[in-house]
């Protein structure tokens, strides 16, 4: 087993219409940032999470977004699996 | 007619169902609280709005995580009847037993406010008491009530005669501002195919007393303490 740090983005679905990140575009307007596009506003969530591989955290990970972590009516959702960084103990 | 109303922590419109229920109605209604697994054997399951687990996640996404959830689940399946307010709603959503979503409301606002809605179908144990096209001015208190679902399913919603109640202006028209927060359709309110499932999000039971400025959701209520009572004689 080895410990992952899984980082979860979810955002809201493409196509839909997202009123925070209408929201914050006009702000970065209004406060001169030239050449903004579309904005979408979401939630990252930072796991730790032991599995036997990448992929098996991976795999669980996807698990996690369609039964609990995002909305599939609403909200798409992008994985990155990353190790989690030695425990000092371990490095020492 | 015995009706439970279900808590979870941070229902704060349960008393208000209990309210209306058991004293203004007559109806035997006690309080279940999410953790149990069984809701005996009532004629009525009520869903009421509130936040909660603090709508953590996104709204009613961990109460449909609930025990209760799972036994409301099996007894909406038998076609018990499952009335969902505002949060409840949005846990039917969650839960599946209503399809779509509630989304942040396109003001960004929470809205607490009167609004009116539009009675769209009467055959339903919910709404007979109403006159079909009835205008309702019932009040919102919500955030999240942005209703979506995909076009094919808003289009089913349609055809079945599914959506209940359709926020219009006092006249009763589309459009002009009536709807508060930017929901599909200007939908306020759907029930399941089978009809015994149904959630809304403006609040009947804060419009059931002339004390509260409004009594036009009491028919909601008479509407189910007469769908029961004609099921006995039937």
């Amino acid at each position: 087993m080895s410990a992952y740090v899984i980082e979860i983005r979810v955002t809201p679905r493409r196509g839909l219409l997202d009123p925070q990140g209408k929201a914050i575009q006009h702000a970065l307007d209004s406060l001169g940032f030239a050449g903004v596009g579309e904005v979408r506003a979401g939630k990252l969530l930072v796991i730790e999470l032991e599995a036997d591989s990448a992929d098996e955290a991976a795999a669980r990970a996807t698990r996690m977004c369609e039964k609990l972590l995002a909305n599939p009516v609403t909200e798409d959702f992008v994985i990155e699996v990353g190790r989690a960084a030695a425990q000092p103990e371990a490095a020492t | 007619m015995r009706a439970v109303v279900v808590t979870f922590p941070g229902s704060n419109c349960d008393y208000d169902c209990l309210q209306v229920l058991r004293k203004v109605m007559g109806v035997d209604t006690r309080f279940i609280w999410h953790r149990e697994h069984e809701l005996g054997d009532p004629d009525l399951v009520v869903l009421p709005g509130g936040f909660s687990y603090g709508d953590y996640l996104r709204a009613g996404a961990i109460a449909r995580f609930s025990p209760i959830v799972e036994a409301v689940k099996r007894y909406a399946g038998r076609g018990g009847i499952v009335l969902g307010i505002c949060n409840g709603f949005q846990i039917l959503c969650e839960a599946g037993l209503l399809p779509g979503a509630l989304r942040r409301n396109d003001s960004l606002k929470f809205r607490s406010h009167d609004v009116h809605v539009r009675v769209e179908t009467t055959d339903t144990a919910f709404t007979r008491a109403y006159r079909p096209g009835q205008v309702l001015r019932i009040p919102i208190a919500h955030a999240e009530g942005n209703y979506i679902a995909d076009p094919g399913t808003l289009e089913r919603l349609e055809a079945e005669r599914r959506v209940v109640f359709r926020y219009t202006t006092r006249a009763g028209a589309r459009g002009e501002g009536g709807n508060p927060n930017g929901s599909a359709n200007d939908i306020a309110g759907i029930v399941n195919p089978a009809g015994n499932v149904l959630g809304l999000m403006p609040h009947p039971e804060r419009a059931a007393e002339g004390v509260l400025g409004s009594t036009d959701g009491l028919g909601m209520f008479e509407s189910l303490v007469a769908h029961f009572a004609r099921e006995r004689v039937a």
